[in-house]
Formats: C-alpha cells, structure tokens, sequence
C-alpha cells in the first residue's frame, strides 16, 4: 500500500473544482460546455479554467439549455468526454427531452452501439431564499428514470471522489451538487481517486435507529442526531452519496440491527426516494424485522421565497429529531 | 394654435414618461440599499439605466393589456401600473406582498394591471404571451401582450417557437427585445450569432424596429407605432431596445469584468438624465422635475418603511394556493 496522499481541507465547491482539474489535465478529451463557465461558472467551480485548457475545452455558451444538453450527447457519441453544466438544476428542465429522451435511451435503444459518456452537473436545492424555480430536489425523478447514474453528494471528499468517478465512467452520471452546501469545508485528497458508484457512507454508528439521507441536509441530520445522542439515542446515520446505484446492502445490515429506519431528504416526502429505500428494506427483510419505518421529507408545496415560509416548509434538525423520535416510539 | 397644443399634449407625456422612469429608479435604489443592509432576503435582479424600456413601452399600453416579463422586471412591473407597496412588500417577503411573499423580486406579478408575472427562467414568458394573445383573441377582446425579454433569450427555442407561433396565428404580440449586451457573465455577442433579433424575427416574417432604448421619446415612439399595428391586427410585432444594464447582474454582482470607461460612457447615456436634457431644453422648471425625483424618492421610502413594518406572512399560509385538490394537512 502506498502512504496515504497529503489531504487539503476545501470547500465542498473547490473540491469539485480540483476533480475536474485534475481529469482534464490528465485526458484532452474532457470538456466542459455551459452558461458563462468560461468566467469560471456561477459558483466559482470553474475559476481559471479558461486560461489553462482554452475556449475549445471551456465553452461557454448560449442560453440555449436543450441544445447544451444535447450538444453534450453529441459530443459523447464521437468519443468526446463532455461535461455538462446545467448552472442550477431547475435550468435543466428546459432540456428534459435531451435528457430523458436522449441521454437516458441512447445505449439501450440503439443495441449498446454507442455509449452516452458524459456528467451532467445540476446545482440543487434550497439556497438563499431563491424561490420556487431556484430552489428545487427533484433527484428522485431521475432515480425512476432507467439509463442513468445519479450521484448526490454532501461533503467535499465525496463530491471530489464521485466526480472524478463521473467523468471516467461510461454512463451518463447526474450529477447534483448540494448548492448550500457549496462553502463547507473538510479534507481532499490531493490526488483524488474514483470514489465508486453505490457505496455509502457510514456517517455516525448506533443501535437504536437506522436514518438515511443524501445531499444537502446531511449537515441537519448530523444535528439532528448530535441532539438525540445528548438523550441516550445512538442513530447509524448513513450517507447514500448516490442514488442509483444504491447501496441496498449498507442499509439492509443497518436495519437488521436496529429494526427501525428512518429516510430523510430535503426533497417533497410524497413519491420520494425515501419511499423506495423503505419500501425495499420491507420487502428484503420482512415486515417482522422492520419494526418501524418512516420518511421524513418536505410538504408537496412549490418552494415559497419569504423567509418564514420557506423555513415552514424545509426540513430542519428539528423536525428530523421529531421525526427520529416518532420512529422508535412507534 | 394647433402647434402649441401638441406640444402642450407632448410635454405631459414627455412628464409622465419622466415620472415612470425616476420611480422606478427610485424603487430599485431603495430596494438595493434595504438589499445591501441586508434587510433584504433572494436574488436581486436591478434594472437601473434600462427604465427607459418599461417606461416608453408600458405608456402605450392599455389597462387591459397583459405584459409578461423576465427577473429583471421591476421596471416592467411598475410601469405597468402595479402597486409598488405590494411589490415592496414581495422583495421584503412580507405579508400584504402582491404574491403574500412567495414569489419576491424575481416572481413579482399583479394581475389587477395585467401584468402576467415576472419569470425566473430566461425565455419563461415569451410562451405564455403567445397564449395570452390567442386566449384574449377567443374571448373576443382587443387587448395586446407585451413581451418583455433580454438580449440572452434570442438563444432559447422558445423564442424561435413563439415568434413562429404569434405570425402563424397573427397574435397581437408587441415582443419588446431589452438587449442591454451582456447575459448574467457573458457579452451577448460572444454567444449569438448573426445579427440579431430583429434579423431573427423578420426572417419569419414578424415586422421589427431597432431603437435606442436609452431615449424614452425614440422608444415611446416606435413602441406606440407598433403597438398599434398589433392593435389593429396585422400580427406581431418585435421592438428591439438597445440599453445597458449599469450594475451588476444581480445585487451581490459586481460586474467588475467590464472596463471602467465602457460604464463610464454608459452612464453618460443614462436615460433619465437625457430626457431630463431635454425637458429642461423644452423649458421645463428644474425645481418641476426635482420635485417629481423628491416624490418618487418618498413614496418608494414610505413603501419600504410599510414593508419592513409589515408583518411577516403567517407560516401556515406556505400550504395554501397549490393546489384545489389538495387535503393537506399543515405540518
Ligand atoms: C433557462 C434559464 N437559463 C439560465 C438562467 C440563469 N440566468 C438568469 S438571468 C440570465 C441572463 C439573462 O440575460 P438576458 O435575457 O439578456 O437578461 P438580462 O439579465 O441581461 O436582463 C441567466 C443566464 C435562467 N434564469 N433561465
């Protein structure tokens, strides 16, 4: 084994940054193609890339985002390694055909002659009271969609690891940046290595409560669970960091242990992907080794722009230590 | 006298334009200042130095008729005739805002003066106009849509759709391109090709004019021209309005990538300022028009001083206007 490479703490925004650096200089074929990304992106995830790999390797590009996504697909099936910055992810529904349509159907429907070997990056979630075309988690669509990967990252090593995984994987990855979570900092590697697709992360370890998350409210949960700690409560707080593939198999061996599981997501509650990771811990392990299962998630509300409104209806630490609760009193 | 009556008739509106113009400079200074205090929640999109768009278009506008916008739409939205107390209280998110603080700055809309909302998706309203035209038309009404949209929208299929749309079904569509060169980041030439949009627009045959917008009376003018024809039927139309947005892209932008002496210059050219030139060069009293910028200046402080002294809306109010079907319960 090689010692252990000298990690950097970075911000969760810089780590992404480094990923991608370090992947273009290492192959000429990745690109990276969205709205003003040659001024080094929205939110800085770009700096200085314009200067190192020139206009043809960092376009940026008109507000045309069906013709960005698709134009990223084209230059995927001639053997370009594009990435696709979508700027936030509520843009990307202007290009839901060249997305599900297209991105998502290519390998399949056309007998696994060509592969779509592309990252499409969408900034997502509550951020600064943005309102509801700016605010949105719809990841859970994406993990219904068969033909895609979806990674959804909360810490700064993920987000390095799983985006370097991304851009040399074959499949078309989504990629949903936690966007309040872009300023918090901890440690990357500094050469990053392929973090691989499916594997979670075991956050904090206890007996008494199973609680999944992913992407930006991890932070909560971790309060959350620092809080019902105090009370004598141990939660195994697990991090999925991708939601297809899922790793089944960390969250099954949880659930057997603590026979009660809990599912938050910043995201709507209804139809969510918590309703799929209980709903698959039920059918693998039997309703008589899930003693309680629960999913705690936003109302089906758009996101509202006043500050008092917003927080009613986002998922906060304090809700999720309601909601952990109801969980072992059930 | 015929002449002096006319001229008499031109200075009202000269005034009037003037008036439109100062409030809404005078709102979004108030509203970037309460912004930079940090009294001010979201994304602030500000106008200043384009007033001479909303002002000179909205002027030939009629109650009736609809407008829709983009998240720069303020200007839009003021001199449309919206209340600029509820549109004070929806950038402070406060109860009484005319969304009750769900929307803010980039979601403002007041369908008591037909204006069909602001969008946070460049290119959202063009679409939306297009139908508002045809649904008008079914009804029966003569009323118009304007369609207010930047330079960057050209580049979206929307606007390719929706023009081919308003000329195949001869909507009345006034599309009023506010092309103040610059997309968020990036120069508007440096991501559109050819030479533009009133090149676009013809070559689907949807008559268009390019005016400086930075000269209220030039785009009263056309926009009036226009307007009426789209009044009387013969089809859409395109203003094309060419501005500069003075400040950054959003409130907490700096736009320090531009040089110094392209704002310097710009801010030569402010709007307000030349037709200021020109109503004192008309005779108009200093002190007139000094006291038209001193009642903007009170009015936009005593809407910001209800706003912050208005209450916050109630939480539950979050669960309300989704939907009719809805039976949920307020967590
Ligand atoms: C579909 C879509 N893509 C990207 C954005 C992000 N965005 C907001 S404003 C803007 C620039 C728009 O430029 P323009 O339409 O010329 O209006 P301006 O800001 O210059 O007034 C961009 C890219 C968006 N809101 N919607």
């Amino acid at each position: 084994m090689d010692a252990p490479a000298t990690a950097e703490t970075l911000t969760l925004v810089e780590a992404g940054r480094r990923a991608v650096l370090q992947e273009m200089r290492r192959d000429p074929r990745i690109w990276v193609l969205g709205e003003d990304v040659a001024r080094g992106g929205l939110f800085g995830q770009y700096r200085g890339f314009r200067d190192e790999f020139g206009p043809d390797r960092v376009v940026s590009t008109p507000i045309s985002e069906s013709t960005i996504m698709g134009a990223g697909l084209g230059a995927a099936l001639v053997g370009t390694r594009p990435i696709i910055e979508m700027r936030i992810f509520d843009f990307a529904m202007c290009a839901m055909d060249e997305l599900v349509n297209q991105i998502a159907k290519i390998r399949y429907m056309f007998g696994g002659q060509a592969k779509a070997a592309l990252v499409v990056r969408m900034p997502h979630g509550i951020w600064r009271n943005s309102a509801a075309q700016h605010s949105q988690t719809l990841e859970a669509w994406f993990a219904h969609l068969p033909g895609v990967v979806v990674a959804a990252p909360s810490t700064p090593a993920d987000t390095a690891g799983l985006l370097v995984a991304a851009i040399r994987s074959d499949d078309p990855v989504l990629f949903f940046d936690p966007k309040n979570l872009f300023g918090v900092t901890g440690p990357v590697p500094a050469e990053i290595d392929p973090l691989p697709f499916g594997i979670a992360r075991q956050v904090l370890s206890g007996g008494d409560l199973t609680m999944v998350a992913w992407s930006s409210i991890l932070p909560d949960c971790e309060a959350a669970c620092a809080a019902l700690a105090q009370e004598g409560i141990g939660v195994d707080l697990i991090d999925l960091r991708t939601l297809w593939p899922w790793d089944e198999d960390a969250v099954a061996a949880s659930v057997a242990r603590t026979g009660r599981l809990l599912v938050v997501h910043e995201a709507v509650q209804a139809a969510g992907f918590g309703a799929e990771v209980v709903a698959r811990m039920i059918e693998r392990l039997g309703p008589a080794a899930v003693k309680a299962a629960r999913r705690l998630g936003a109302p089906r509300v758009p996101v509202p722009f006043s500050p008092p409104l917003e927080e009613a209806v986002k998922v906060t630490a304090a809700k999720i230590v309601a909601a952990a609760k109801a969980t072992l009193g059930a | 006298m015929a002449e002096t009556a006319l001229a008499g008739h031109n200075m009202c509106r000269l005034i009037e334009l003037y008036r439109t113009m100062v409030r809404i400079r005078a709102f979004e200074e108030t509203a970037l200042a309460a912004h930079r205090a940090g009294l001010m929640p979201g994304p602030l999109h500000a106008s200043i130095g384009q007033e001479a768009v909303a002002a000179g278009v909205c002027l030939n506008l009629r109650r009736d008729d609809r407008i829709t916008s983009n998240h720069r739409g303020h200007g839009h939205a003021i001199a449309k005739g919206a209340g600029v107390a509820g549109m004070m209280a929806e950038l402070f998110g406060r109860a009484g805002g005319h969304c009750g603080g769900k929307g803010g700055s980039m979601h403002i809309a007041d369908f008591s003066v037909g204006m069909l909302g602001a969008n946070g998706v460049v290119a959202g309203g063009i679409p939306i106009a297009v139908g508002a035209a045809q649904g008008l038309r079914l009804l029966g009404s003569d009323a118009i849509v304007a369609c207010f949209f930047g330079d960057g929208a050209i580049n979206r299929g929307p606007f390719l759709e929706g023009l081919n749309w308003a000329a195949l079904y001869r909507l009345p569509v006034l599309f009023v391109c506010e092309d103040n060169g610059v997309a968020a980041f990036t120069r508007a030439g440096e991501v559109t090709a050819g030479p533009g949009a009133v090149a676009r627009a013809q070559a689907i045959g949807v008559a268009a004019e390019s005016v400086d917008g930075n000269d209220a009376v030039a785009v009263d003018a056309a926009a009036g021209r226009l307007a009426a024809a789209v009044r009387r039927g013969d089809g859409p139309r395109l203003l094309h309005l060419r501005t500069y947005r003075l400040l950054g892209h959003t409130s907490t932008d700096q736009a320090a990538w531009r040089p110094e002496q392209e704002v310097a210059e710009a801010r030569a050219r402010d709007p307000i300022a030349r037709l200021r030139a020109r109503l004192l060069g008309e005779g108009v009293a200093a002190a007139a028009l000094d006291a038209i910028i001193a009642g903007a200046e009170a009015e936009m402080s005593a809407a910001r001083d209800a706003a912050l002294a208005a209450p916050w809306p109630d939480p539950a109010t979050a669960w309300t206007d989704v939907l009719d079907a809805d039976r949920q319960e307020v967590a």
